[in-house]
């Protein structure tokens, strides 16, 4: 399958041109050299072709051969996919381990799954049926947690004149046949291939109205994100991205999650493979790691192979979208692919735009995000592809170009805030500066699905943290005695609010994950607390009566006593807010 | 005095171009990205250079010890044929080295058959264990708030004129394997420590080799000295060979190794000043694009790895010009270690030392190293709990300066004075001064107890049973 197609006559870094055939494709794949490093053709002027190469390319020398495959950049689709971690050209990084031990060398060629593992396919059409691109043919229990629907590929119709009939099958073995319009016959697997850089087909795109729950009071409270939508977390180093990302990548409540590492760090990566087997999903009761795909490319390994791991990782989310699943992907970080972007086009010496990034920049993150979608399949079942990008802006200054040109393309903006991360409160999203556009659209799925007016709450509890805003800039000027007591119960809901409610640790039992029906009920409860205090200051009680209540010590302690599954606990605290207001309101009547 | 790598190799009399460190060779030849070279002057004199780029008939190649007295005609190029190795071995320890690798204390050269490639190669993520173990350094800032552990990132940003060779320097000194609180902290196993100086002041390096001498550590250190008038583009290989031999002893003789690296700010400047005669697109204040591509392929050469006993830990350090954290260097840095441990001025005006400021330092893997069974239960609440009160006395100083310390309320007073005790009493310490976990947790009680107990809302209320107001009670607080 592959010739050679031309020689090398010029390296720089990851960045080769070669003289050769006029017959190579954009976007082709290649291997480069005697080793086949793999690469990727990203410019072709006459006959001289320029390619990115996806391994580190020292030694290389002019003259070197380059062999031509005919095919783009692709990802193999299939069961297996699940706990499965790859680099960033989607080679399974356990068999290389196993092969060559604790380094990564370059030249490997493996395939991203392994061929021999027996599957149990169960079929669901017969032959005679007619199908056609996304059809379900049957399924497989890739993990115990996920079914694996083997779908048709996207570009076969026919009718079905052979399927394999349940039992166990490789990746290899043909599972049905099809005769096409044509006339020609196809054999199916269970493997697909799909070119990375193009999005799979589905019927149509649908609203975005339910809202991908994390677990993550902040998050899903005040700033929820849309199932099928595209959210963006931007950070200084140390405001807590990556715990973030984790902490989403480890509570969403989706059928999968597809984790991209994109030139981060190793020990990250290590982090999640050996934290995620132990972690138990709360719904399916399964191992987390049985539900996630993990794409490693770590800030030390191949630059253009980072490149192209946000494209391997959202085409694997796609086809799990396509099964009818709901699926998760965060990219840690983002600004590391778009520097990726930047010092391949610096090497081609293409015209910078700004802070030397490609002008292209705007363009490839729009494609990226827009690849997110909740979307009606092609077999008519519903699934949606999320997307949470990292974003790591020099200095944490939000107006550089990959924060400005994401914030175009995503409706919900998670903005991290080191003067809260160094205040160790967690998760440091800014209240003030993060939004969502997606809160009236998910406002009835809390009536349907909770049975509560969250909207309504939200709204109110977001009034009170920004006139909080407002009053510390009084405070900061002329101290808290100069308010009236009214306005400084402001401040006291609003510590509530920050440190009972806005605060969860990562590393807390009970507190880590909050229902949604715990989050709603700690917020009715602040603010039930803040409206009984309200009336008891306006009847003349001094501040300082309601901050010593031992009820503002529960309601900030609540996160940590009531475990979900005993939510009556709350009930109590309730009680006990009554009744300590009840006591001041004989007192101050 | 080198060691010839690779026999043979053609040579090229004669060169194109010479530019700053730069050299461009023309010619039929037939060389390979990535290679070393070596290049003789008209007086026949040595140095070596790596190259840059290849085309068909050209090769740029940087020279390691400047261009200086090379002459277009005069000039003969070698072309060795691979990527610049140096020799590896466990004698290396209680040498030094300049930034190539070659001997500088009038010994000989390492008597060894492994030559190991400088860029070393990626450690592949499922290969790594996470690391879980905490060093002790006797420093209560770092092991207080900021835990350091084995195989981790962890630089120190620092600006001219503070101490933070001391403090590096004491890190070393100090560092063993961490007991939890209580118990005898048994054998005392030792660093092997891989120290590499680029572009620093010859008095900087003397000041660690005294240390060195005085602490008895000499013998297990190995010095590469690429110094302030050394050749600059030297400094770019200076940290790899340094990374080279510390992957081996941690590796392949698995010892445990502390890798110092001062100061990665002349690193990134020399980088800049290639980059910047190759031309290329600049990104940030003119460093190059790949800057963060650049450091990561020194930083993250660090860790343990599942087929080894041994592990290599790094102490960076970088001067961040004119105190700017949001530089790049420190910046980039800052993305890839994990965490950071920030000098400020306002400390050092006022006599802390160490005057690490807290609040903005980190260091992201203490959350695994620490606890019950490592340090002790309550240090993480502890932890978190100083630094919510460290940042509100911060609030309380920027009002207290526009109203004045007498309007403060009763509660806000307190913080104020635990501020000044915070500082006093937990960061501030002696240049010898080696404390225990045990004593650097209870100090942090001993402050806690000067605030109410109402305000302590991070630490549960069983460990406000057990510790607040310890310290008063028995007398922890004096040795």
């Amino acid at each position: 399958m592959t010739q050679q197609v031309g020689t090398v006559t010029w390296i720089n870094g990851p960045v080769i041109r070669a003289r050769g055939s006029r017959n190579v494709s954009m976007l082709e794949l290649v291997e480069v050299g005697e080793e086949h490093l793999v690469g990727e053709v990203i410019g072709l002027n006459g006959d001289v072709i320029t390619a990115q190469v996806y391994e580190e390319t020292s030694g290389m020398r002019p003259g070197a051969p380059v062999f031509g495959t005919g095919l783009p950049l692709s990802v193999e689709l299939g069961p297996g996919l699940l706990r499965s971690i790859f680099d960033g050209v989607q080679r399974p990084l356990p068999v290389i381990e196993m092969r060559l031990g604790s380094f990564i060398e370059r030249g490997m060629r493996l395939t991203p799954l392994y061929r021999k593992t027996p599957w149990d396919f169960t079929p669901r059409v017969s032959v005679g049926d007619e199908v056609s691109g996304g059809i379900i043919l049957g399924t497989v229990p890739e993990t115990d947690a996920l079914e694996h629907r083997v779908m048709v590929p996207p570009d076969v119709s026919g009718t079905l004149t052979w399927v394999a009939p349940a039992g166990k099958y490789t990746l290899e073995d043909i599972i049905a046949k099809v005769r096409t319009r044509s006339g020609a016959e196809r054999e199916l697997t269970m493997l697909q291939r799909w070119p990375v850089r193009r999005l799979r087909p589905y019927k149509t795109r649908l609203g975005q109205n339910i809202p991908l729950i994390t677990g993550q009071r902040v998050l899903d409270t005040f700033f929820p994100v849309a199932k099928g939508g595209a959210a963006a977390i931007p950070g200084g180093f140390g405001s807590g991205k990556t715990v973030t990302q984790h902490q989403i990548a480890k509570w969403a409540d989706t059928e999968v999650i597809v984790y991209i590492g994109c030139g981060e760090r190793g020990n990250e990566m290590t982090e999640v493979l050996q934290e995620f087997p132990h972690l138990v999903d709360p719904r399916s009761g399964r191992p987390l790691m049985e539900r996630t795909v993990l794409i490693a490319n770590t800030s030390n390994m191949p630059v253009a192979a980072r490149e192209a791991s946000i494209y391997t990782g959202i085409t694997i989310a796609e086809y799990y979208r396509d099964m009818g699943y709901h699926v998760a992907l965060m990219a840690d970080s983002t600004s590391r692919w778009a520097e990726a972007l930047r010092e391949v086009s610096g090497r081609l010496e293409e015209m910078p735009a700004e802070e030397g990034y490609p002008a292209y920049l705007a363009n490839r993150l729009a494609e990226f995000y827009e690849r997110a979608g909740y979307v009606e399949t092609l077999n008519g079942s519903k699934g949606s592809v999320s997307v949470v990008g990292a974003v790591s802006p020099p200095g944490g200054d939000f107006s550089e170009p990959v924060t400005q040109h994401t914030k175009r393309f995503i409706r919900c903006f998670w903005a991290l805030d080191k003067a809260l991360a160094s205040a160790r409160h967690f998760p440091s999203i800014n209240w003030l500066d993060s939004y969502s556009e997606y809160l009236e659209d998910v406002a009835d799925w809390w009536r349907e699905e909770v049975g509560k007016d969250w909207y309504h709450q939200r709204n109110q509890a977001m009034e009170i943290l920004s006139e909080e805003s407002r009053l510390s800039q009084i405070v900061k000027l002329v101290g808290p005695d100069a308010l009236p007591d009214e306005e400084r119960l402001i401040l006291e809901t609003a510590r509530l609010l920050r440190e009972g409610f806005l605060q969860q640790s990562a590393m807390d039992e009970i507190d880590q994950y909050s229902t949604v029906q715990k989050q709603i009920r700690m917020l009715e409860l602040i603010l039930h607390f803040h409206q009984r205090a309200l009336r008891i200051v306006k009847h003349g009680a001094a501040i300082s009566v309601i901050h010593n209540l031992p009820s503002v010590g529960t309601l900030i302690r609540m996160k940590t006593l009531v475990p979900n599954d005993q939510l009556e606990k709350l009930d109590d605290i309730q009680k006990e807010i009554d009744q300590q207001m009840d006591q001041l309101d004989s007192e101050y009547r | 005095m080198n060691q010839v790598i690779n026999q043979g190799g053609q040579e090229v009399i004669g060169v194109g171009r010479v530019e700053g460190p730069i050299l461009v060779v023309e010619g039929g030849i037939d060389v390979g990205y990535d290679e070393v070279v070596e290049i003789h002057d008209s007086q026949g004199q040595l140095r070596r250079g790596r190259i840059l780029e290849v085309g068909e008939g050209m090769a740029v190649v940087e020279v390691f010890a400047g261009t200086t007295g090379l002459s277009v005609d005069g000039t003969r190029v070698r072309f060795l044929g691979g990527p610049l190795h140096i020799p590896v071995a466990e004698e290396m320890l209680g040498r030094i080295f300049d930034g190539l690798g070659n001997p500088l204390d009038g010994g000989p050269q390492p008597l060894t058959d492994r030559y190991a490639d400088i860029n070393g190669q990626p450690i592949n993520p499922t290969a790594r264990v996470y690391p879980r173990d905490f060093i002790q350094t006797g420093i209560s800032a770092i092991d207080g708030l900021n835990t350091l552990l084995r195989g981790q990132k962890l630089p120190l940003f620092s600006g001219a004129g503070m101490p933070h060779d001391q403090l590096a320097a004491q890190i070393v000194r100090q560092a063993t394997l961490g007991r939890p609180a209580g118990e005898a902290s048994g054998d005392s196993e030792q660093f092997a420590i891989v120290f590499a100086a680029m572009g620093v002041k010859h008095d900087v390096a003397d000041f660690f080799r005294h240390s060195f001498t005085e602490s008895g550590a000499l013998t297990r250190v190995a010095m590469f000295l690429n110094l302030a008038d050394d050749p600059p583009v030297e400094r770019l290989v200076t940290p790899r060979a340094a990374l080279t031999l510390a992957e081996y002893l941690a590796f392949e003789r698995g010892m445990h190794v502390l890798v110092v690296l001062t100061d990665m700010t002349n690193y990134c400047e020399a980088l800049r000043q290639i980059s910047n005669i190759r031309g290329e697109v600049p990104s940030r204040k003119g460093y190059p694009g790949y800057l963060y591509s650049d450091l990561a392929s020194i930083y993250e050469r660090t860790g343990r790895i599942k087929t080894s006993d041994g592990s290599i830990t790094q102490v960076p350090i970088l001067t961040m010009p004119n105190d700017d954290i949001t530089h790049p260097v420190p910046d980039l840095t800052g993305y890839i270690t994990e965490g950071q441990i920030v000098l400020g001025r306002d400390l050092n005006h006022n006599g802390i030392y160490p005057p690490i400021t807290v609040l903005p330092s980190l260091s992201r893997l203490m959350k695994d190293g620490i606890g019950a069974g490592r340090t002790r239960a309550d240090h993480s609440h502890l932890s978190a709990q100083l630094y919510a009160a460290y940042a509100h006395v911060m609030d309380v100083r920027s009002l207290a300066s526009v109203i004045g310390e007498e309007e403060l309320g009763e509660v806000d007073q307190q913080y104020l004075k635990f501020g000044r005790a915070f500082e006093q009493e937990f960061v501030n310490q002696t240049y010898t001064e080696n404390r225990t976990i045990e004593r650097t947790l209870d100090i942090g009680w001993k402050l806690l107890s000067m605030l109410p107990k109402e305000e302590l809302t991070r630490v549960t209320l069983e460990e406000i049973e057990k510790y607040y107001g310890a310290g008063q009670r028995d007398g922890h607080a004096s040795d």
